[in-house]
């Protein structure tokens, strides 16, 4: 059982007009087997929240914690991130030219775990996850995310979700991009690492369509850098009516 | 007073400096009586002009004749020895004027080379040595100067006798000469005339070891001819001479060099390499240079290639305080290839000045550079290079790539691309690239669970895998290994 508390957490980037202010205030607790998601107007703050949860050195947290089990998640480098067991799917995964997904993966499972995994098992396990996920075989030898399509890169995000057994995983906008099959042999990818490792989700998306298939046990409306309101999937559909507008109100009106 | 005796003793055994030997011996008389044979640099039968330091006509011809060999060599030392001293210091490329020309021996024999024992060795070596997990009985070898020899003596003679059999010539360069000179004759300085520029000239004048090797016609070579085949010490010398013919239609890959590094205690290795192509053979070239961060590494290596010929030189500098190495291929022949991929590493108080170049003589002709650099830690790599396309040379074919690759913001890199053109039919590409290593790039590895330093390396291996996959497997493995040593170092 692991738990990522979020409190009162305000970042800050440096841009060229000096600092500014992203995330104002956010509060969110994610437990093993739950499924969040997070839904919110472009803008509004939900990849800074996914990449400071995950540690990229741009954003910096100016008060509030992040803690999994306790632990400080903020004094941790990325790498002792993910050795904890966090996992970001990223909106936009990056290529590593001259590496390939073989080499990534394995090097990858081994610095997660601090061994490198069985070899005959592991090249089973990453074989079956592809053909799950329909990543084509030859995929193993190509570069990392090096000329793939959004939607394949967004695949091979969940293959290593997959692979890479996180306890705890932000996944941002993987749905965007799909076509409606890879939508649900992705989203059957994140339901089978619930299942099997209890693992838990906090799902970034605009889209009410993967929540049919991820159902998510609580909702969030974020908006201006911070949650404004919780509740059901009941929530979903109705911003899937009415849009944003009576909380962009809210927050103009405040 | 004992004590003072032992320690002058020490400082005499470790020590080639006449200066310092002659004081040494002024300030301890008692120690003359002793016998000088003992620290080797006394001993007449190994000692004449060539064991002092400096080079001057005395030296040459003091080489010459411990090599006993034929006048006409002797003639063309000196003519080396007259252009050296004619030609000025290049001062277009990489500075090198600490160069102290006085103070380096320029004829060592093999019974006095290099550090001698792995405690002489500077510490940072043999720290690398120990982290490549390089077996003790390969570190002795290396101590030695001699390159690493996996092979067993059993393979080595098969190998040996194999090549024999199909009428190939595999040996030190001064064992040929002697042996085979009419080839020396014909090809000796042919590629590299002995004016060539002021490196070349010191070498031609005091040059010794290198290897010669003959493919006659249609013969392929199966077998990389690598480091582990060397036949004596002489060949990891200072100034070695390679001269490799390959005749008609044959095929040969030579190896140079390896990737673990070689400590010198002379700071000037200028080695010059000679290949000639014939019709329808093709040559690959590989070097790895590892020398130690003290070394002046000034090479110059060029192949000429007949018509249908192919010369690929594949070139690799991860040593040395300053390597300045330009491999050319004049393309003589119509339908002639010539190819350089090349990947240097400029860390710290290192700068690599390297390049290719390319002439383009007969018609149909094509060439391409790739090369590839990583700068780290304040160092500097350069890409020069120089694509010439006579007259008349029609229908050539040119592509440069140069990638560059900045691993903090401290490092440099530059290009120099040069070209001469006098032919209007000509097809040339030029892309240069300078990047840097991304903070999304590091941020997606490292969130993927690798250290900084793992993921620094995992990218700059991605970076240079095009030209790591044209090295033989064990040498991509160790320049891998090696990078990962040099990425620790590098970051946090
Ligand atoms: N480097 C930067 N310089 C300036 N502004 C930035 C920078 N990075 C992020 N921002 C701003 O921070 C705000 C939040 O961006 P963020 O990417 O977190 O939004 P988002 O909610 O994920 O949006 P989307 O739904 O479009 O993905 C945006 O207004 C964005 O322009
Ligand atoms: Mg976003």
């Amino acid at each position: 059982m692991s738990t990522l508390e979020i409190k009162d957490l305000h970042v800050s980037i440096e841009t060229d007009q000096g600092t500014k202010e992203i995330l104002k205030g956010v509060s969110l607790t994610i437990s093993s087997g739950e499924k969040h998601a997070i839904m919110g107007p472009n803008g509004s703050g939900k990849s800074t929240l996914a990449s400071t949860i995950a540690g990229h050195p741009r954003y910096e947290v100016t008060s509030g914690s992040i803690t999994l089990d306790g632990e400080d998640v903020l004094e941790m480098e990325p790498d002792e991130r993910a050795q904890a067991g966090l996992f970001l799917a990223m909106q936009y995964p990056v290529e590593v030219p001259g590496v390939t997904m073989t080499n990534f993966l394995r090097t990858a499972k081994t610095a997660i775990d601090g061994e490198a995994p069985k070899l005959r098992t592991w090249t089973k396990e990453v074989k079956d996850a592809m053909e799950k996920l329909r990543i084509d075989a030859d995929f193993a030898n190509r570069n990392v995310n090096e000329g793939f399509s959004g939607g394949e890169k967004k695949r091979v995000e969940i293959l290593q979700l997959e692979l890479f057994k996180p306890k705890i995983a932000v996944l941002d906008e993987t749905d965007s991009g799909l076509d409606i099959d890879a939508l649900r042999v992705v989203s059957e990818g994140v339901n089978r690492a619930h299942e099997e490792n209890n693992m838990g989700t906090l799902l970034i998306t605009h889209y009410t369509r993967i929540l049919n298939y991820i159902k998510p046990d609580y909702v969030h409306v974020f908006v201006d850098g911070k949650v404004a309101e919780q509740g059901g999937p009941e929530l979903a559909d109705e911003l899937e009516a009415n849009g944003y507008d009576r909380f962009l109100a809210a927050v103009s009106a405040a | 007073m004992t004590e003072q005796i032992a320690k002058a003793e020490e400082t005499l055994r470790n020590t080639n400096d006449p200066g310092v030997i002659q004081k040494v011996l002024d300030d301890n008389p008692e120690l003359q009586g002793l016998g000088n044979y003992e620290y080797g640099w006394a001993d007449s039968d190994d000692a004449g002009a060539s064991a002092k330091r400096g080079v001057d006509a005395d030296v040459v011809a003091d080489i010459s004749a411990k090599k006993d060999e034929p006048e006409w060599m002797l003639k063309l030392r000196q003519k080396g020895l007259k252009y050296f001293d004619r030609k000025p210091m290049p001062t277009w490329g990489a500075d090198l004027s600490e160069i102290d020309f006085d103070n380096i021996k320029y004829f060592v024999r093999s019974t006095e080379k290099q550090a001698q024992t792995w405690e002489d060795l500077p510490e940072d070596i043999r720290n690398t040595y120990e982290k490549l997990g390089i077996p003790e009985a390969e570190r002795e070898r290396l101590v030695a100067g001699v390159a690493a020899q996996y092979e067993s003596e059993v393979v080595y003679h098969q190998i040996r006798e194999d090549l024999e059999e199909q009428g190939v010539i595999f040996m030190d360069t001064d064992t040929a000469l002697k042996e085979h000179p009419e080839f020396f004759e014909e090809y000796f300085g042919s590629v590299i005339p002995v004016g060539d520029n002021k490196f070349a000239a010191l070498n031609t004048a005091v040059w010794s070891g290198g290897s010669f090797v003959y493919v006659p016609k249609g013969v392929h070579v199966e077998i990389p001819l690598q480091a582990y085949f060397r036949i004596n010490t002489e060949n990891m010398g200072q100034f070695e001479r390679t001269l490799i013919i390959a005749d008609e239609d044959s095929y040969v890959h030579y190896i140079e060099g390896c990737t673990a590094p070689i400590y010198n205690t002379d700071s000037l290795h200028s080695a010059v390499v000679e290949i000639v192509v014939k019709k329808n053979a093709r040559v690959r070239y590989t070097t790895i240079q590892n020398w130690s961060t003290n070394v002046y590494n000034l090479v110059t290596k060029r192949a000429v290639v007949d018509e249908g010929g192919t010369m690929e030189w594949i070139d690799g500098n991860i040593g040395s305080k300053v390597t300045m190495k330009y491999p050319a291929v004049y393309l003589t022949g119509e339908h002639a290839k010539g190819e350089t991929l090349s990947v240097a590493f400029a860390g710290e108080n290192q700068h690599q000045d390297t390049g290719s170049k390319m002439v383009h003589m007969a018609p149909n002709t094509s060439s391409s550079i790739v090369s590839k650099s990583v700068a780290r830690s304040g160092g500097r790599a350069s890409y020069r290079g120089l694509v010439q396309v006579n007259a008349e040379a029609k229908n050539s074919a040119n592509s440069v790539v140069c990638d560059a690759l900045l691993v903090d913001t401290i490092s440099k890199t530059d290009t120099y691309p040069y070209i001469d053109i006098r032919e209007d039919d000509v097809t040339l590409g030029h892309e240069a690239t300078v990047s840097r290593v991304s903070e999304e790039q590091l941020f997606y590895l490292m969130s993927r669970g690798l250290a900084e330093d793992e993921a620094m390396a995992m990218i700059v291996r991605g970076f240079i895998e095009p030209i790591a996959r044209e090295l033989p497997m064990e040498y991509a493995l160790e320049l891998n290994r090696l990078i990962e040593l040099q990425m620790e170092g590098s970051v946090g």
